[in-house]
């Protein structure tokens, strides 16, 4: 029997396999030796680290979960310990690989032609072709039924009219699925940059992932052929079982940037001499690192368990949004906690907590926002009954 | 080309090291093991080797069941095969004792080239890869900080030493001891690690590789630890008053007269 570590206090290790310890060591190592150096700055400078992404995809992180096309072809929970594992680093690079994977390369690979599947997921593994998913709208994000944004008819092609916000990757896209109404109800479109029409613009001004692109998307009169509409995706429910996929990750990379605020916070506070002794000898910190360590823990076995879940095929999207509310709230709650503990110095890039928890005001409002995701357990719970 | 690379599995140089209870040995309960950080430049080198030459890389460790981890590592990153050599008889060996089981693998592998890390970060040895060359009757090149092959049958190696470097031509086989900035170790992949899974891991034990027992382990050491001592406890700093001009001038004067470093 070995002590209780403050990260793995429940031995979570012994129940994951060999292979998905060395993957999530390789990842940690990568974020420790290649992004925890730079990512201060990135974010600083409002940049997202473009650099990375050949060395992500040469890891194979890309679309890791998915099989063929050049893709890994790993289990869920080892794709959610990259996650993890990214967010301690940045949630701007994990969001990154959520988007190219979760919310791109896995639409194509579920409802794509095979000439899609072709031409796009192999160049989206390797990292050479960028992906951005686009389904939120400037008017309410939480009701996506409502979209403006429509597709028409005409001949072979299609005719693209609309706008879409909040959309990751959106201006260094290569393709973006975009989301639209039609006669026969939703469909995705693959829309390739330099479609005539199709502009993007880069939210400037972010206090949340400024290392990370978010943009706008415009179609005007965009005309997509037949051959970039996804055959197999139908109705809503389509990009709604992508933001499910999306979501399983992000439960997972909550639990990396609590850790990454907690390991700042911890470290300090040993070292902080206030009124004669280390500043974890006393109560009230103790405390709160002792609830830091209950809620990363609990986090953890309900990120595994659902991982477990999703392996075996059995995972419900409810159990998804109650693990992304309960996960995203501790690590912001921890990130914000560790900033105080961390006294003025905290309001400083240069520790980790105020960086993870600006980025987890994006994340807790992103991919359906808190209350989203109780009304949706809520719902499970009372009869079924919608009251969004 | 025939390639071999020596691995210790070693403490991660984060880890909180404590004695054990028998006072001469390390309490490894909570320590979390990796490959040696200069047997990495090792397997890197050896990747090169074989891309340049192309060939088969086989990586060779001792210990228990442990040690595999880090052998498997070796593979996902694209060894070929891994040796594990593994005997009750093999334990409490001294440098010598693990050099000349490792030398018996070598035998068995008859490799072109043995690549190892200049010294295990844990105990500082810098002893069995030197061994092996002795014991192989082979060259050997220690702290290599660059390596190039003129063919399959000599490389040209810089070596780092006392206010400098020097230049080496060493005939192969031989032994060449990595040091840290020999070259950039690659990450793995995750299609490397799942292929790792499938790549042959032998278990080879004293028997099998023709060692007898009496020259390995505790019964063949001829040093033997005789206590272990955590560093001494740092002193608390001391803190100068005064206005910057004095604090600097009682610096000045601490620096020579107590520290006699000036």
């Amino acid at each position: 029997m070995s002590n209780p570590t403050p990260y793995d206090f429940f031995d979570m290790k012994s129940l994951l396999s060999e292979e998905e310890r060395q993957v999530q060591q390789l990842v940690r190592r990568w974020v420790d030796e290649k992004v925890q150096p730079v990512i201060a700055d990135a974010f600083d400078e409002h940049r997202f680290p473009s650099e990375m992404i050949p060395e992500m995809a040469e890891m194979g992180l890309l679309g890791c979960n998915l099989e063929g096309y050049g893709c890994a072809g790993l289990n869920n929970v080892t794709y959610g310990l990259i996650c993890q594992e990214l967010e301690r680093g940045d949630s701007g690079l994990r969001s990154f690989v959520s988007v190219q994977g979760s919310l791109c390369m896995f639409p194509i690979h579920t409802w794509g032609s095979e000439e899609q599947k072709q031409k796009y997921l192999p160049g989206m593994a390797d990292g050479s072709i960028i992906g951005c998913f686009g389904l939120t709208e400037p008017d309410g994000g939480s009701d996506p039924g409502t979209m403006k944004t429509h597709a028409k008819r005409d001949g072979d092609d299609w005719i693209l009219n609309g706008a879409k916000m909040w959309i990751t990757n959106g201006g260094i896209a290569d393709v973006a699925i975009v989301w639209a109404q039609t006669e026969d109800g939703v469909r995705g479109f693959l829309v390739d940059k330099g479609m005539e029409g199709f502009t993007t613009r880069d939210t400037l001004k972010k206090y949340s992932l400024r290392a990370s692109i978010t943009s706008e998307l415009f179609f005007d009169h965009v005309r997509v052929p037949e051959s970039n509409r996804l055959p197999e995706a139908n109705g809503l429910k389509s990009p709604l079982t992508c933001l499910t996929q999306a979501r399983f990750g992000i439960t997972w990379g909550a639990i990396g940037a609590a850790i990454g605020s907690m390991e700042e916070a911890l470290g300090f506070a040993k070292e902080r001499i206030l009124f004669g002794r280390p500043l974890t000898h006393t109560q009230t910190i103790q405390r709160r690192f002792a609830d830091m360590t209950r809620r990363i823990t609990t986090a953890q076995l309900l990120s595994l368990q659902l991982g477990r879940l999703k392996d075996k095929g059995e995972m419900h999207p409810t159990q998804v949004s109650l693990a992304k509310w309960n996960n995203v709230r501790m690590g912001l709650d921890i990130a914000r906690d560790a900033r105080d503990i961390l006294g003025a110095g905290g309001i400083s890039v240069e520790y980790s907590p105020i960086r993870h928890m600006l980025n987890l005001e994006s994340v807790i409002t992103y991919e359906g926002t808190e209350t989203i995701h109780e009304l949706s357990v809520g719902r499970q719970i009372c009869d079924g009954v919608n009251a969004f | 080309m025939k390639i071999a690379v020596l691995v210790k599995q070693v403490p991660s140089s984060e880890a909180k090291i404590r004695i054990g209870a028998d006072g001469k040995s390390i309490d490894t309960a909570e320590v979390e093991w990796v490959v040696n950080p200069y047997d990495e430049f090792a397997m890197e080198a050896a990747l090169q080797a074989k891309e340049k030459f192309s060939g088969e890389v086989t990586v060779i460790g001792l210990g228990g069941d442990k040690v595999e981890e880090a052998l498997r590592q070796c593979l996902a990153l694209g060894a070929d095969k891994a040796m594990v050599l593994r005997d009750a008889a093999f334990e409490g060996s001294d440098s010598l004792g693990v050099a000349r089981a490792l030398t018996a693998a070598v035998k068995e592998v008859g490799p072109d080239v043995v690549f190892c890390g200049k010294l295990g970060i844990d105990h500082d040895n810098s002893a069995v890869g030197v061994m092996v060359a002795e014991l192989m009757g082979w060259p050997h090149a220690s702290v290599v900080s660059s390596l190039e092959f003129n063919d399959e049958s000599s490389a040209t190696v810089v070596r780092e030493i006392e206010g400098g470097s020097e230049t080496l031509s060493v005939k192969l086989p031989a032994v060449l001891a990595a040091n840290k900035g020999l070259n950039e170790p690659r990450y793995a992949n995750l299609k490397g690690i799942m292929m790792a899974k499938k790549k042959p891991m032998d278990v080879k034990d004293a028997a099998a590789l023709g060692i007898d027992a009496g020259t390995v382990g505790a019964a063949g050491a001829m040093t033997t630890t005789e206590s272990m001592q955590p560093p001494a406890e740092r002193s608390a700093g001391r803190l100068i008053d005064g206005d910057p001009q004095q604090q600097v001038t009682e610096l000045v004067r601490l620096l020579k007269d107590e520290a006699k470093v000036l």
